[in-house]
This record gives structure tokens, C-alpha cells and sequence, in this order.
């Protein structure tokens, strides 16, 4: 079985799979708040907002703009104080604890900015350690893990620990560990926000492989209008919160030029 | 997550502050350590005492009595005859008692207070006489000179205290630091003339039978008998280490003939002259000792020995205060040693709430890549288990080896002192495994706080935390 033909049944079987033409992420009068001492913070303030399955965001903002917190939102990370967030055709406020948890291990891939590897494991163990959470066998695992790390061009460093590797290498290995249990959604902080421009080149180039060959709707939170008109099919601004604007994006980047081969990622 | 996995997640993380978890991990042999030291000495204490009592040949005695001894009547089954119906405890009720299932022998207890001369000089006490078998019993153990060449030898053992005496020497109270070896060896060899009352058995009717009496139709011949003053030369063959004021039973005497011996002398007993209203020819004991096969089965033939119309008393029931003893006193040492797991148990508590407080970030990211609740939960009590086994592991072998060293050095300080070795210290399989699952629940629990405090993490602020 491909990957893409794995992607469509791999995953929480208690997670309904979506109509075709559904969205794959919904957002209604979206609101995030929380106190800091007296002041109230209105860090996400009434945001609606459809994402289609299969397409490219970028939310744009400024530091504060409330961009990383409707990410956090839209991955369960965080619970809103109103309004809803449907992903898959599930309203994430309705979901417990532990549904949540299995929503972000099989719907869900995450890449940070800081890359977020854990140091004292090597980056295969970083890369199997979802599919353990998943409870897969360890002899699917291990190959796995390899086939994961060889797409993103890391398979003679998959014994080597995160501090013995560059930025790019790491964020590479973020998006291997984030792509394993093969989510529907992937959704990147800031991911090339550690990384000088060629290498967060190569990051995105990998990315928009993602997106394309894959069908993968991708969410990315970034400052940087150039990064999201190059490769995003939408720009969504975001200030103090609420929406300021939602404009549709013809990517001028057009070329594969990643490590991942079409062929490695199939 | 499953176990496996859970297990080699907790190892490389315990690796990863090897330090810290190293340190804790002591903490806890420390702990279990005490609590095996401690629980082993009451245990090896319990052991040493079951051993000695057991070689005393106390422990698989049972002492008859008969009913009509109306001074051993009071805590008695009393749903018998009454005394004065029931049976006798004579020599042919001697002889069904010893075939009875379980029963080693039946011998009877003579003792008799009498006057032993020594190179001329008077000595009271009190002679007993003992059986072949009480030559493997720990009263003789260390024995100067010799058992009993025969059952029927004219030879005599004598207490240490009554050697003293022989020899014109005071005893001293309080520390006993007398030389067995010393006082023997003048007294090995040399005679002692014994003068006892023999009762002799008449040949002719009795005289003193009343006529009312033989009016029953009733032939008392044999309740009649003369008692004679005899004497009896008996050599020292063997000078004994043992108290007579010590719970030895039947040994309590300070002079000891052989058992056939004493029987053929016919000495006159307390029984004699209270059983003289009935006929026979047989004698007549005070009481009679049981040797039974092993201690589990004193019970048995005490029950069957009462049903024949006796009352018995065995050291068995005297050891159940003993054994009750032993277990407040492993409660108390269990507590003792259970103090220090307490001090690791906070321990545990403080290596994992430090290491949420380190992995804070690290939890984050598991719960961003889709770890449950349960699953961080899960890791921290694998971790905190894993420091529990190994703690524990580690801990008996602690214990184990202090004890060993303590044996050792008791040891060490009992021959100086002139006592033989023994083993006070017993780490027995059940207290290897109780010790290593205890440590384990009490990790467990220790790790009960910190677990639930890494799962309720929230993901968003954990993963914000450098």
C-alpha cells in the first residue's frame, strides 16, 4: 500500500473521515482569551475562517497578532473560550482530553520553529516516537522511521542526536517525525523562522511537495509576506486577534527543486 | 504506549540524569537495605531461638500427666472422668502411649530428691533420670567427659553447679564464667555413693489391708510393699553445661543416672504412696515424657493422649507466647526499617517533580505529537518503578551484605567470648521477593504526585517554557 492510499485509512478510526468537498478545518467566531492580572487578553478575537482539504494558508501577523494561537487551536493545543474549531468534520471543543490527544497523533502533524526535537534521542527515536504513542510494532517502526528519514534526506544521520546537526537538518527531521503517522493537517510555526534563507528554501520546497503530491491542507503561521506569497495559495492577515484580511495567493515559486524526490515521498 | 516501550522509554530517560536518578536510586537501596537488615535480624532471631528450643527436645515433647494429679488440673479439659475415675498412668499405658501413630518413645519421669556421698560428705539433691535419646539434645552438647555407656551403667552426670559443690566451690551469681573443663577433671572417674528408698515389693498378703476393704471381694496384695534404705555406687562420667533452672523440662535435676538404671533401682515415688490403694504390679509415674516424630505433629498426639483419659502440656503451647513475641518484634523492626524507604520515598517524590520542572519543554512536545495524558502519566510512574526494582535490587543485596558482616563480627565476638558460632541473620526467598515488590509499590507511589502533575502539563505552556 502507498502512502497516500495509507493516509486516507491510517489514523483514528473514531475520527470520521470527511465529504469529499468539506472542509477540512472550520472556524466559528473563534475566540481566545485569558487574564494577565487585571488585563484581559483577547490573544484570538471572533475569527471565522474555512480551509479547504488539500490547500496552502499562511496566516500573516505581526509578534501578538494572535496567529500562533489560532494554530494552537486548530491543533488541539489549546482550548477556545468561545466559538468553535471543526477539523475533519469534529468540533474539537466537544472532544475530551484523550480524544484530543489521539485528534493530534493521527489528524495532526506539528512543525515549530525551534524545532522542537527532544535532545537526549536520537532523531530516528524522534522520528518513531509518535508511532509509539500509536502503539505500532517496533519492526514497522524501525522501517518506517528509516523510510521517513530517508525522504527528507537525513537516512545516514538517523543515529546522530539533534545537537549534532544543523538547523536545516533538524527542522528536516521535524517534519520526518511530523509526516509519520501520515495527519491530513500539517501545521507549521514559523518553520523557517531559525533558518537562514536557503535553508528554509529547501524546508518549503519540502513542504509544498507535502501539500501537492499528497493532498496535505498545510497551515503556516509566518511574518513573512514574501515566504507566504512564494509558496501559500492564501494569505491570511491577522492583527490583534481578529482577521483583517483573507486574500487568495498564486504561489510564485513553481519548481521541485527539495531533496525529496516525487518518487521518495511516494 | 505499550510496556515494552514504556520500559526502555523510562530506562533512557533515568539514563539521561544518571546522576540525580543514580543518587535517588541509592536512597532507595538504603531504605530497602534497612528494612531487609532489620526484618532478617528478627527473623534470624526468631530462627535461632526455634533451633535452639527445637535441639532442646522440648519442642516435640509432650509431658502426661494423670487426672488424678489434681495439681495439674487446672486449666485442664475437664469434660473427662472425674479425677478420682480416671485412668493411671502406669507402665502398660506407658507402652500404648509410645505405640501410638507419631510417637518416638514414652519414658517415664523419675526424679527424686535423695542424698549423694562424696569422699565422705553428704550432698542433697535432686537426681533425674534420662533416656539414651536425650544424648543428642542440646543439654549435652557440651557435655565434659561422656554420655551414658549403657541405659543400665552405674554412672552418673552431674550439673555443673552440683560439680561446684562436690569440689566445695560457691557458685557465683550473675556472670556465669565458670570452666566446665576445670571442674570435670577432677570429678571424671570418681565415685559417688547414692543412698535412695527402695519400695519392695511384699510377697506375703498385705497386713495393713482393712477388713472392710477385703470385703469388696477386692485382692490389694499388690498395693503392698516394703520401702528399703539402699545405696548405690555410681562413677562420674560426664560434668554438664546446663541450668536446672532453665526451661529444660525433665532435666531438671542436678544429677542424672540413666533411665534403666533408675527404673531398676525402684525408688520410691510421690505416686507410690498416693496410688497404694490399687492393686498392681505395675509401677505407677507422676508423669510421663512423649517424644514426637516433629513439632507439627505435638498437636496430634496431645489430642489423642487427652482422649485417652490424661492431661498433657507440651513447650508448644509455651512457645506460641514466643512466636507471638517475635512477630510484634518483626512489626517493630519492619517500621524501624521501613523509616529510611519513607526518607527515599520523598526522595523519589523530589527527583521526578525536578524532572517535570527540567522536561517540562520535553512534555510538551510528546503532547503536541499526540501523548495522551495517560501516557506521560504512565512514563514517570515506568521511571519511577524502574528506580524502584533497581533500588530494591540493589537494597537486598545491601542487606543481605550487612547482615553477613554483623553475623560475622557477632560471631567473631561469641568466640573471644567462648560461645559457639550461630547464624543470627536469615534473609529468607520471601523476604528478597517482598522487599524488592515493596520498594517497587512504594516508588510507585512516590511516583503518584509527580505523574499526575506532568499529565495535567499544559501543552501550550510547556512548550513555551525554555
Amino acid at each position: 500500500m502507498g502512502s497516500i492510499e495509507r493516509a486516507a485509512t491510517n489514523g483514528d478510526p473514531t475520527i470520521a473521515l470527511p465529504a469529499h468537498d468539506a472542509p477540512a478545518i472550520r472556524l466559528e467566531q473563534l475566540c481566545r482569551h485569558y487574564r494577565m492580572g487585571e488585563t484581559l487578553i483577547r490573544a484570538v478575537d471572533g475569527v471565522t475562517l474555512r480551509i479547504a482539504t488539500g490547500e496552502f494558508v499562511a496566516l500573516l501577523g505581526s509578534s501578538g497578532s494572535g496567529k500562533s494561537s489560532v494554530l494552537n487551536l486548530i491543533a488541539g493545543l489549546d482550548r477556545p473560550t468561545s466559538g468553535s474549531v471543526t477539523a475533519q468534520e469534529r468540533n474539537l471543543a466537544e472532544l475530551s482530553r484523550e480524544e484530543l490527544a489521539k485528534y493530534r497523533l493521527h489528524t495532526v502533524g506539528m512543525v515549530f520553529q525551534s524545532f522542537n526535537l527532544i535532545a537526549s534521542m536520537t532523531l530516528a527515536e524522534n522520528v518513531e516516537l509518535p508511532m509509539r504513542f500509536a502503539e505500532i510494532d517496533r519492526g514497522e517502526r524501525d522501517g518506517l522511521a528509516r523510510e521517513a528519514l530517508a525522504r527528507v534526506g537525513l537516512q545516514a544521520r538517523m543515529n546522530h542526536r539533534p545537537s549534532e546537526l544543523s538547523g536545516g537538518e533538524q527542522q528536516r527531521a521535524a517534519l520526518a517525525r511530523a509526516l509519520i503517522n501520515r495527519p491530513k493537517l500539517l501545521l507549521a510555526d514559523e518553520p523557517t523562522g531559525n533558518l537562514d534563507s536557503r535553508t528554509g528554501t529547501e524546508i518549503m520546497n519540502m513542504v509544498r511537495d507535502f501539500n501537492r503530491q499528497l493532498g496535505m491542507t498545510i497551515v503556516m503561521v509566518t511574518h513573512e509576506r514574501a515566504l507566504a506569497e512564494r509558496y501559500a495559495q492564501r494569505l491570511i492577515f491577522l492583527a490583534d486577534g481578529k482577521l483583517v484580511s483573507d486574500e487568495a495567493n498564486a504561489p510564485t515559486l513553481t519548481n521541485v527543486t527539495s531533496h525529496a524526490r516525487p518518487g521518495e515521498i511516494q | 504506549m505499550k510496556l515494552p516501550d514504556l520500559t526502555k522509554l523510562a530506562f533512557r530517560n533515568l539514563r539521561e540524569s544518571v546522576l540525580r536518578n543514580s543518587l535517588t536510586t541509592v536512597g532507595i537501596s538504603v531504605g530497602v537495605a534497612s528494612l531487609v537488615a532489620m526484618l532478617s535480624l528478627g527473623i534470624g532471631l526468631q530462627q535461632l531461638a526455634s533451633r535452639r528450643l527445637m535441639k532442646s527436645g522440648l519442642f516435640d515433647t509432650v509431658v502426661v500427666t494423670s487426672r488424678r494429679d489434681l495439681r495439674n488440673n487446672r486449666e485442664q479439659d475437664n469434660s473427662g472422668p472425674a479425677p478420682g475415675e480416671s485412668r493411671l498412668l502406669d507402665e502398660p499405658t506407658r507402652a500404648e502411649i509410645e505405640h501410638l501413630p507419631n510417637v518416638v518413645e514414652a519414658y517415664p519421669d523419675i526424679r527424686f530428691i535423695t542424698e549423694l556421698r562424696y569422699q565422705d560428705k553428704p550432698h542433697l539433691t535432686t537426681v533425674a533420670a534420662l533416656p539414651a535419646s536425650a544424648k543428642s539434645t542440646d543439654a549435652f552438647e557440651g557435655v565434659q567427659g561422656r554420655f551414658f555407656s549403657s541405659d543400665t551403667a552405674p554412672e552418673a552426670i552431674l550439673q555443673k553447679t552440683f560439680a561446684e559443690e562436690l569440689l566445695g566451690r560457691t557458685p557465683k551469681s550473675g556472670v556465669d564464667e565458670t570452666n566446665v573443663a576445670e571442674l570435670a577433671a577432677p570429678l571424671l572417674g570418681k565415685e559417688l555413693t547414692m543412698r535412695y528408698a527402695q519400695r519392695e515389693k511384699q510377697n506375703t498378703p498385705a497386713t495393713t489391708a482393712t477388713p472392710g476393704v477385703s470385703s469388696f471381694g477386692t485382692d490389694l496384695s499388690g498395693a503392698a510393699y516394703s520401702v528399703v534404705s539402699r545405696e548405690q555406687k555410681l562413677t562420674i562420667v560426664g560434668v554438664a553445661d546446663l541450668d536446672p533452672e532453665s526451661m529444660r523440662g525433665p532435666t531438671r535435676g542436678r544429677v542424672f543416672l540413666p533411665l534403666g538404671l533408675a527404673q531398676a533401682l525402684h525408688v520410691m515415688q510421690p505416686t507410690d504412696l498416693r496410688e497404694i490403694s490399687h492393686a498392681s504390679d505395675q509401677p505407677v509415674y507422676s508423669s510421663v515424657s512423649v517424644h514426637v516424630k516433629n513439632p507439627g505433629q505435638v498437636q496430634k498426639v496431645e489430642d489423642a493422649i487427652k482422649k485417652m483419659g490424661f492431661n498433657t502440656f507440651s513447650i508448644l503451647d509455651a512457645s506460641r507466647s514466643i512466636q507471638q513475641f517475635f512477630k510484634v518484634l518483626d512489626v517493630f523492626l519492619g517500621i524501624f526499617g521501613s523509616l529510611a524507604l519513607a526518607v527515599a520515598f520523598i526522595g523519589i517524590v523530589n527527583t521526578l517533580v525536578m524532572a517535570i520542572l527540567e522536561r517540562r519543554r520535553e512534555i510538551g512536545i510528546m503532547k503536541a505529537i499526540g501523548a495522551s495524558d495517560g501516557d506521560v502519566k504512565k512514563l514517570f510512574f515506568a521511571e519511577a518503578g524502574a528506580m524502584g526494582i533497581l533500588g530494591g535490587i540493589v537494597g537486598v543485596a545491601l542487606g543481605w551484605a550487612i547482615g553477613q558482616v554483623i553475623n560475622l563480627g557477632t560471631n567473631v565476638y561469641l568466640k573471644r567470648q567462648g560461645f559457639p558460632p550461630d547464624h543470627f541473620w536469615a534473609v529468607p526467598w520471601w523476604l528478597v521477593l517482598f522487599a524488592i515488590l515493596f520498594s517497587f509499590i512504594v516508588s510507585l507511589a512516590a511516583g503518584l504526585y509527580p505523574a499526575g502533575r506532568a499529565a495535567r502539563l499544559d501543552p501550550v505552556q510547556a512548550l513555551r517554557y525554555e
